[in-house]
């Protein structure tokens, strides 16, 4: 790691007994991230020796947020874990992670799970998250194993906070609980994600398309689905349409 | 009642005693009165009046291509399913091909009668990822308030006007797009466009206020209370407009909140929940406004909330006037200072028409490299916003409308999703029709306010 | 059935086509399809300021068996173009189209899988309409230039031989050269003739501020 032991320092595993450099680990876990984009201005497989053509990004890792979150988000928390504690649960078996970021909290929940957690953010007095905002799909298509995520946004209207739950299912079995039955307004926005993304909220009272024709086949706003326009006409020429275009990433 | 013909003796009989459209009475001679109480013993027993009608996509009720499936039983309405998707156009998706500056252009036509909303909810959303809330210059957000109090009033008379141009009242709807025009015009003085303005974006406003913009907006705000008298005084007290809106569409507030409906309708049940003062915005927590709040959860309360939420939005635009006059300070921009974000552009009106202005071009081609390289960089590949996921809400006309971005670094969206409110609101048509005479469908409908451009996206 | 049948030829002909015109442009009845934000720019053009009553064409027909004129006003999605042609279909003749908006008339911004990339795919257009949204002045000029195109339009024989004319013009024509400022080419209403799919004149008004 960081050059040859010093004489006296003992063994590894006896030596380090301080926590891990944060700066190292997320090094470590960057580099084992899959990679994002490569290459730099759309260009490949030319004789371009500038080196961009083999540039690599990777996408920066999720990590946890350390305690304390700040804010009401640590009051949350800790009820959350508490009612779960209370029902036989546990806040670790139904949370996977939390993340305080841009100033929101989010929850990264187990789907097996989630009508559990909602119920109890709704009923709960101290938590009391009443209105639940919708669903959003968002399609990680390298993140192998949990490529479709579900983000619920919550409301409380009692105590005015906020709250995301995401929730992440592999394309090989896209299927989420629905949380119809706690939440009704998330009716149509389950709808819509799974005409967008194919995810099949398991519990759905009509789980239909809404928004693409009955008949439409894909699911239109995964990532692996093109946008489908047509070349752009002008006088004597036609330029490709905006996902075939040269990109400036 | 005879027995059933057999196939030998009439050969149009079917040999059974039902048929596929009901009940066949065979009729031979001298016996009506014995089929008549037939036929009405038989009514009794399943009466079957029930029709499936279709209103729309295509229909006179201006809000858009929305389509009404109503069960009906004589003219009650049993059953009602919304469908919608006629107007999708894939925004979110084409956001995903385009700059973040692009962007504000694509979502400012989604709720098309509100467009600066939706801009400043994106705005809003794509300046948190960029941690860049405190470096927008004031002067910028108080514009921006001016802007969306402006989009509400003008919100608001459109859905009064078609509100009574759907319930018959055709002289609503021209008082309203009378208002309607004079607030378009202040729009096209400060934005160059009546609609759509892609005006807000990610960094501030695009350019400063023209010089005569606080005189007509003193004289708009001298002029449109007395219009807005004019359309309460034909509705607020009307017999005929309280028989079609008084005690129709009922939804109290836990409806609501099952329904995850926000806007005049929550507040129209009695909750006063409005996001300008629980979770303040662009410094709207600075500003003295109430928030209108009826207790009746029918038409008329929704109608009320509307009404009275302009006259407070006029309040705002006063106070964003007093802000703006006076001396300002040498440097008083209104885009954010950092030069990797601000659109380069310093717009300027020449000979044909709006454009880059003649000093802006002289300062890139021969004073600063630097500025040359700005402006082609945010130009053709926009500037970069740190990975990460944001949701932030404002208070639309509508409702809440949320922008949940999610960024993996890049210049373009990786995800954009837009909570509209229509789309939520329309859930609630169905609660609050069934059971109503087909009448009040329209009323309900018109009531919730629905734009389908941003039910739709 | 119809004033068709009856036609005398000649000069008397003439005189029943200007009539005819006159009375057919004086007034149409749209059937507005106010599909997004260009349908809100309609409702303005029939608003106080700009008045489309002054035209008669105030009274907007809701059903398509009364309407002469169908003003496709914004972007048309794959999932109501069917619906698109079911209500011209229900249009009885004569009928005219104008798209309304660069979505109508091209699919605009919205190069995409849910927009029908120009209406024109789908119903035969008279007057394309740029703009998003055009202004009310602009909508007002197209109707206009349609009006004028409903006055000359011919009766009869007549018609068949001016249909003949403009489609020969129209193979001649090169694109968006220009051919004939201010008089719409093309015969798409043409009773069983195939339209040709060439862009009439855009209707011509005060550029609308752009975003640069």
């Amino acid at each position: 790691m960081s050059g040859p032991a010093q004489p006296g320092e003992g063994d590894g595993a006896q030596g380090s007994s301080a926590a891990p450099d944060p700066a190292e680990v997320a090094g470590q876990e960057r580099l084992s991230e899959q990679v994002m984009r490569t290459g730099m201005f759309g260009v490949g497989g030319s004789g371009d020796t500038s080196g961009y053509g083999g540039l690599q990004v990777r996408r920066p890792p999720r990590l946890a947020s350390p305690r304390p979150y700040g804010s009401y988000f640590d009051e949350v928390a800790d009820r959350l874990s508490q009612s779960l504690d209370q029902s036989g649960s546990s806040f670790g078996a139904a949370v996977e992670q939390v993340i305080v970021a841009n100033g929101d909290l989010t929850f990264y929940v187990r789907r097996e799970q989630l009508p559990s957690v909602a119920a109890r953010l709704r009923d709960d007095p101290t938590l009391s998250f009443e209105m639940c905002l919708g669903v959003s799909g968002v399609h990680y298509p390298e993140e192998t194993g949990s490529e479709l995520h579900a983000v619920y946004h919550l409301l409380s209207i009692t105590h005015n906070r906020r709250l995301r739950l995401e929730v992440t299912a592999p394309d090989a079995d896209p299927h989420i609980p629905s949380l119809v039955a706690v939440y009704p307004t998330c009716d149509f926005h389950e709808r819509e994600t799974w005409d967008f993304f194919g995810i099949v909220f398991d519990g759905h009272p009509a789980l239909t398309r809404i928004e693409m024709p009955d008949d439409w086949r894909g699911h239109p706003q995964r990532k692996d689905y093109p946008l489908g326009g047509i070349p752009v006409e002008y006088r004597g020429a036609t330029i490709p349409p905006p996902d075939e275009r040269r990109s400036y990433e | 009642m005879t027995a059933p013909a057999d196939h030998d003796s009439d050969s149009y009989a079917t040999g059974s005693e039902y048929d596929a459209e009901g009940r066949v009475y065979d009729v031979a001679g001298g016996d009506w009165d014995e089929v008549v109480v037939a036929a009405a013993a038989d009514d009794e027993r399943n009466s079957d009046e029930r029709m499936v009608v279709n209103m729309g996509p295509q229909h006179p009720s201006t809000h858009g291509v929305l389509r009404l499936v109503l069960t009906l039983d004589g003219e009650t309405v049993t059953e009602l399913r919304p469908v919608i998707g006629y107007l999708h156009t894939g925004i979110e998706k084409n956001m995903e091909f385009r700059t973040w500056t692009q962007g504000t252009t694509f979502c400012t036509r989604m709720d098309y009668l509100a467009p600066i909303f939706n801009e400043t909810a994106y705005c809003l959303a794509v300046e948190r990822l960029l941690g860049v809330e405190a470096e927008i210059p004031e002067r910028a957000t108080i514009i921006r308030v001016l802007m969306m109090e402006l989009n509400r009033i003008s919100s608001h008379l459109t859905a009064i006007g078609t509100f009574g141009l759907e319930l018959g009242a055709t002289t609503v709807f021209i008082y309203g797009m009378r208002e309607r025009e004079k607030t378009l015009d202040i729009f096209e003085l400060i934005t160059g466009l009546r609609m759509n303005h892609a005006f807000i974006r990610p960094g501030g406003v695009a350019q400063d206020l023209p010089a005569g913009a606080l005189e007509r907006l003193r004289e708009y705000l001298r002029v449109l209370p007395g219009l807005l008298g004019e359309i309460r005084a034909l509705l607020d007290a009307a017999p005929v407009y309280h028989a079609r809106t008084k005690n129709v569409a009922y939804l109290d507030v836990t409806g609501c909140m099952a329904l995850g409906i926000t806007g005049p309708i929550l507040r129209a049940a009695g909750l006063p929940w409005d996001l300008r003062k629980s979770q303040p915005y662009c410094g709207y927590e600075t500003y003295d406004f109430d928030v209108p709040v009826q207790q009746t959860a029918d038409v008329f309360g929704r109608y009320m909330v509307r009404m009275d939420e302009m006259d407070q939005s006029l309040r705002i635009i006063q106070q964003c006037v007093d802000r703006l006059s006076g001396p300002r300070p040498a440097d008083d921009p209104v885009m954010i200072a950092d030069k990797k974000i601000a659109w380069p552009a310093r717009l300027a009106l020449g000979p044909d028409g709006m454009g880059n202005s003649p000093d802006h071009i002289a300062h890139i081609m021969s004073q600063s490299m630097e500025a040359l390289i700005h402006h082609f960089k945010l130009v053709t590949e926009g500037f970069r916003v740190p990975a990460g996921q944001v949701y932030q809400a404002v208070e639309s006309p509508r409702g809440e409308l949320g922008c949940h971005a999610v960024s993996d670094g890049g210049t373009r969206p990786f995800r954009v999703h837009f909570r509209d409110p229509s789309f939520t609101n329309l859930q609630a048509v169905a609660a609050m029709a069934e059971g109503g005479l087909v009448a009040d469908v329209i009323a309900a409908v018109a009531s919730i306010d629905p734009v389908l451009g941003g039910v739709d996206r | 059935m119809g004033i068709e049948e009856k036609l005398p030829a000649g000069v008397l002909l003439t005189t029943v086509e200007k009539i005819a015109g006159y009375a057919r442009k004086s007034s149409v009845w749209p059937a507005t399809f106010g599909l997004a934000c260009c349908a809100i720019e309609l409702m303005s053009t029939g608003g106080p300021r700009h008045d489309l009553a002054r035209f008669g064409m105030e009274r907007a027909s809701n059903t398509p068996r009364q309407a002469d004129l169908m003003i496709v006003a914004g972007r048309v999605s794959q999932k109501m173009a069917p619906v698109l042609r079911q209500i011209y279909d229900q249009m009885s003749e004569p009928k005219w189209v104008i798209s309304m908006g660069v979505c109508a008339s091209s699919g605009g911004m919205f190069n995409n899988y849910a927009i029908v990339q120009g209406v024109d795919h789908i119903v035969p257009v008279d007057i394309y309409l740029p703009g998003c949204p055009p202004r009310p002045e602009m909508l007002i000029d197209s109707i206009v230039k349609l009006h004028d195109k409903i006055q000359n339009m011919k009766l009869g024989v007549n018609r068949e031989h001016q249909i003949t004319e403009l489609e020969e013009a129209g193979l001649r024509r090169l694109p968006l050269a220009g051919g004939g400022a201010g008089v719409a080419a093309g015969a798409p209403h043409a009773a069983g003739r195939p339209q040709l799919g060439l862009l009439d004149q855009p209707a011509e008004g005060p550029t609308p501020g752009g975003t640069h």
